[in-house]
């Protein structure tokens, strides 16, 4: 018995290691961090433990505005994405031919570096040197007016990084969706139809209830993504995201990390428990909110 | 409403590209079901009987032929235009809503001059739940039902809107043995009382026997019989039609027919005036055998099984096509179990003789 | 007849709304497909033009009539795309063995053998799935700092090891075989490992694959941590390389080289997944997630 249990942990070990060092660790030593109040990194001395570094970070602008464009983005990309992918997924399950080739384009994003295929989007939305770039060659030819969506106003850059962040999380959505509708019985829609349910009824009062956890599912996951949404804006903006106002809570806590204004870990803690302390928040009234209108089956 | 079928074909196309051999899932079916009966469709997996049921629903369309419902050609119709209840096998309820909301959800599809207030579908709704007796449950999931109260809940809502004609596909086969019985008499009673035209779907031939008005035996998607259980029972058209209905089943043996006598092996066991001299398929019903010493059939005996009332008997016989013959007699008779063979007369109306070749009843006058 | 003729309508105008909805329906699924197309298209367009041709355009051109590989080439010579390359290659490699070894050994651990502690050690684990990696990434950056693995393989390899969700998913797997064939392996004088090795992994390759899959994308597209962790050019991986590229490369602003670099990055991928696609597809819908 002895023997055996002793066997039990070797195997366990190397998991063991590695998460103790890198995970749990650092889980407890971050929130160490965030309450050592005057911490030099070089001497690696404090002054005092307290609050301050979270209320050096709550009245940082460079804060504030990354709080602010992360939250525009949760707001405009979550309910965006989730809905047009319920709608390509419709369509999807509603067709036959052609659909393997439509269900593999669209996966396409899931698989390209984020970093890279953003210079791509970077390029569409940029001007070069004699033209306004290829998307303000669209809005011209409907009659609109040429804007800078990378070094422009502030709306044109939100839309860029909402349009990006949409394209880059939609393959992972129609997934699921197409998978859910799927497996939904093809009996209950048989049952309705000889009953004279519309399409739109079928769709309200059977579909959507039958596929509500997955709804459900990419939603919390939806917020948890774009809360953490980074390498998205750096791929468009460059590194420098604070100088191009257009940083995000992830971005921010990096930034104080590591980068021209790094070398603060207190700060970037505080930063980071923030954050985590916002999606916890959001994904336990999203439980809450669910137990009402999600039917586990 | 009675419901016509007129030269009823439905053929699928080949699945398998290569052998590119179409599926022919209902031949040529034609049939005048009369207003307010039961009818029972019945036959083995793959013979047709979904697939007409399916047709009948309009949830598929026929490669040929015609539906009719009264006067009126339904066959173009989609489902949701024709008017009929259709109860599942899975009962397809809805599992996110009550019983009281599966039950109003088709009353809540009706638009225009047929919709109605909030008070007469909750009427309504509630005069269904009556009619199968589930009026207490209104407000419970349809998993926290039991089988046979979730098949209720399923009739009561095909019912619900009153349909021209009534359809259940094999109603009884997610039950167990015990509530299968007190359900038939169930759907019995409901479909008396509600006086619509209903056709079901089945492949236990006891299930069709018993509560059927009318059956039709089907196999391979070609009508065999169309009857009321008894006379289908007594007179089979053919050899498949014997073999199908009746429990325990029907003992068939090869046998020939000469001058207007049946001989089985080389004993002539029964006249049969009016048949031509050939080769046939013999098939004795269980209740057809006599014990009698003077007996011309003479059969190897394996042993008895006493059941109270009856006594049956398994014996075997070189000429029999099964392993086993079962014959059913009454407990008076005494069977001697030592004895190596046993000698049987022959009831002639319990024997019925087929074509060896086609099949087909081969006539002869019992007297 | 009249009533038969209605029908007839009935069904004609159920036809066409049918087809009316097909159109409607595959007009918009095209739509997105464009969408999602097009910005591939984009790339290896540009990559095909020629710097000068780019920079000259007073309108943006759909296509180009003199395609040039010269942007390739200088993807290869002046920038260090290949080591880039080659670097992502070994780390992707490297992670995803180790990662495999560790996660094998602690689903058997957990799925098989019977120790004490096992239980809560076991809700231990999954409770750490709940840790995001933006809180300990910090810490993180700190110990990798002061073990002086700046700037080395160890240190952008080692952290990202050890998965909870994988050896989640795969004890799950694991505990779906029958205990008969361990005893019956056990009577045969089989050793643990061998049992392991000869008959878990084997049952279980499909998991395998998908965690294997997950963990290849995870790697190539890994940006944040290396960035924190290697300043030298000669451990940066592609996602570095390209941002290097994007604001150092070429000693100018050269759009079509750089879009050359994305096709090179992004190939790899690609036809990984085109060559995978079902298991992709699968593997993602069972534990992949974005984001």
């Amino acid at each position: 018995m002895k023997k055996q249990n002793f066997k039990g942990w070797l195997y366990l070990l190397p998991a063991i290691v590695f998460l103790g060092v890198f995970l749990v660790y650092p889980l407890i030593d971050v929130l160490i961090y965030s309450l050592e109040e005057g911490y030099n990194s070089a001497s690696q001395t404090f002054f005092g433990i307290g609050l301050y570094n979270y209320a050096y970070v709550l009245q940082d602008p460079y804060f504030l505005q990354a709080l602010q464009n992360t939250l525009i983005l949760v707001v405009i990309t979550v309910p965006l994405s989730t809905g047009i992918a319920l709608l390509i997924s419709v369509g999807l399950n509603a067709i036959r031919p052609l659909r393997n080739l439509y269900q593999t384009v669209y996966f396409l994003p899931y698989v390209t570096n984020t970093l890279a295929v953003g210079l791509v989007f970077m390029i569409l939305f940029k001007p070069t040197a004699y033209t306004d770039g290829f998307v303000n060659l669209l809005i011209n030819w409907f009659g609109g007016e040429s804007v800078d969506f990378i070094d422009g106003p502030y709306w044109a850059k939100m839309f860029v990084l909402c349009f990006y962040t949409v394209w880059v999380v939609m393959p992972f959505k129609i997934l699921i969706l197409t998978g859910a509708l799927a497996s939904v019985n093809q009996t209950y829609y048989n049952a309705a139809k000889v009953d004279g349910t519309s399409r739109l009824r079928m769709f309200t009062k059977i579909t959507l209830p039958m596929i509500s956890p997955s709804v459900f599912y990419l939603i919390i996951t939806g917020f948890i993504g774009a809360f953490k949404a980074y390498s998205d804006a750096v791929a468009l903006f460059g590194t420098d995201l604070n100088a191009a106002g257009m940083n995000t809570i992830v971005g921010y806590v990096y930034d104080m990390l590591y980068g021209n204004s790094g070398g603060y870990p207190s700060y970037a803690s505080a930063a980071a428990i923030l954050l985590f302390a916002i999606v916890l928040t959001i994904t336990c009234i999203n439980l809450l909110v669910s137990r009402k209108h999600v039917h586990y089956h | 409403m009675n419901v016509t079928l007129q030269n009823l074909t439905k053929i699928y196309p080949s699945r398998d590209k290569k052998s590119g051999k179409e599926v022919v899932a209902v031949h040529d079916f034609t049939f005048e079901i009369p207003d307010g009966k039961l009818i029972g469709l019945l036959g083995p997996s793959g013979c047709g009987k979904s697939t007409t049921l399916n047709l009948l629903s309009g949830l598929q369309k026929p490669t040929g032929g015609r539906i009719f419902f009264g006067d009126e050609d339904v066959t173009d119709l989609p489902a949701e235009n024709r008017g009929v209840g259709l109860v599942f096998q899975n009962y397809a309820l809805y599992p996110h809503l009550t019983v009281l909301q599966n039950i109003l959800f088709p009353l809540q599809n009706l638009k225009g001059k047929d919709k109605l207030s909030k008070e007469q579908m909750l009427e309504k709704a509630y005069d269904a739940a009556r009619l199968v007796q589930i009026e207490t449950l209104m407000d419970r999931k349809p998993s926290e039902l039991s089988g046979g109260q979730q098949q209720r809940v399923a009739i009561a809502r095909a019912l619900v809107k009153m349909p021209r004609v009534l359809l259940l596909d094999e109603p009884l086969s997610n039950l167990d043995a015990r509530l299968r019985l007190q359900t038939r008499e169930e759907l019995k009673r409901i479909q008396t009382q509600t006086g619509i035209t209903t056709v079901f779907v089945t492949h236990d031939q006891e299930e069709a026997m018993s509560i059927s008005d009318l059956i039709v035996v089907m196999k391979d998607g070609v009508v065999q019989q169309i009857g009321k259980p008894q006379e289908v029972y007594d007179d089979p058209a053919n050899l498949f039609v014997a073999k199908f209905l009746g429990t325990p089943p029907i003992n068939v043996f090869t046998g020939c027919v000469r001058d207007g006598q049946l001989y089985i092996g080389n004993a002539a066991v029964l006249d049969v005036p009016g048949a031509a001299d050939q080769q046939v398929c013999v098939g004795i019903r269980p209740e057809g055998f006599i014990p009698d010493e003077q007996g011309a059939l003479c059969c190897k005996l394996s042993g008895i099984e006493v059941m109270g009332r009856d006594i049956s008997v398994v014996s075997t016989h070189d000429a029999s096509e099964n392993r086993t013959i079962r014959s059913i007699i009454s407990a008076e008779n005494k069977v001697d179990v030592t004895n190596p063979v046993i000698r049987f007369s022959l009831k002639p109306s319990k024997v019925f003789l087929f074509n060896e070749s086609t099949h087909a009843r081969v006539a002869f006058r019992a007297d | 007849m009249d009533k038969r003729s209605d029908f007839k309508n009935l069904e004609h105008a159920a036809k066409h709304k049918q087809r009316i909805r097909n159109v409607l329906i595959y007009t918009f699924l095209t739509i997105w497909g464009l969408m999602v197309l097009f910005p591939f298209y984009w790339m290896v367009l540009t990559s095909l033009k020629s710097y000068g041709a780019y920079n000259s355009e007073f309108i943006p051109q759909l296509f180009t009539l003199s395609p040039t590989l010269q942007n390739y080439l200088d993807v290869f010579t002046s920038v260090p795309l290949a080591d880039y390359l080659l670097n992502t290659l070994i780390f992707t490699l490297a992670t995803t063995a180790i990662m495999l070894v560790v996660t094998v050994l602690a689903a058997f651990a957990f799925s098989r053998l019977e120790f004490r502690g096992k239980n809560l050690a076991f809700t231990l684990f999954l409770s750490l799935m709940m840790i995001p990696s933006e809180l300990v990434i910090i810490t993180n950056f700190v110990t990798v700092t002061e073990l002086e693995l700046r700037n080395t393989f160890m240190g952008l390899i080692l952290p990202s090891v050890a998965s909870v969700f994988y050896i989640y998913l795969l004890k799950e797997n694991f505990s779906q075989i029958p205990d008969e064939l361990y005893y019956a392996a056990k009577v045969d004088g089989t050793s643990d490992l061998k049992y392991l090795l000869k008959v878990m992994i084997p049952i279980c390759k499909p998991t395998l694959i998908t965690i294997t899959i997950l963990k290849v994308i995870e790697c190539w597209n890994s940006y944040v941590w290396p960035r924190l962790i290697t300043d030298d050019q000669a451990y940066f991986l592609v996602s570095n390389g390209i941002q290097e590229i994007r604001e150092n490369g070429f000693g100018r602003e050269n759009i079509p080289a750089m879009m050359a670099a994305v096709v090179v990055i992004s190939v790899p991928l690609i036809v990984l997944f085109l060559i995978f696609r079902k298991k992709i597809m699968a593997g993602v819908s069972r534990g992949g997630m974005k984001g």
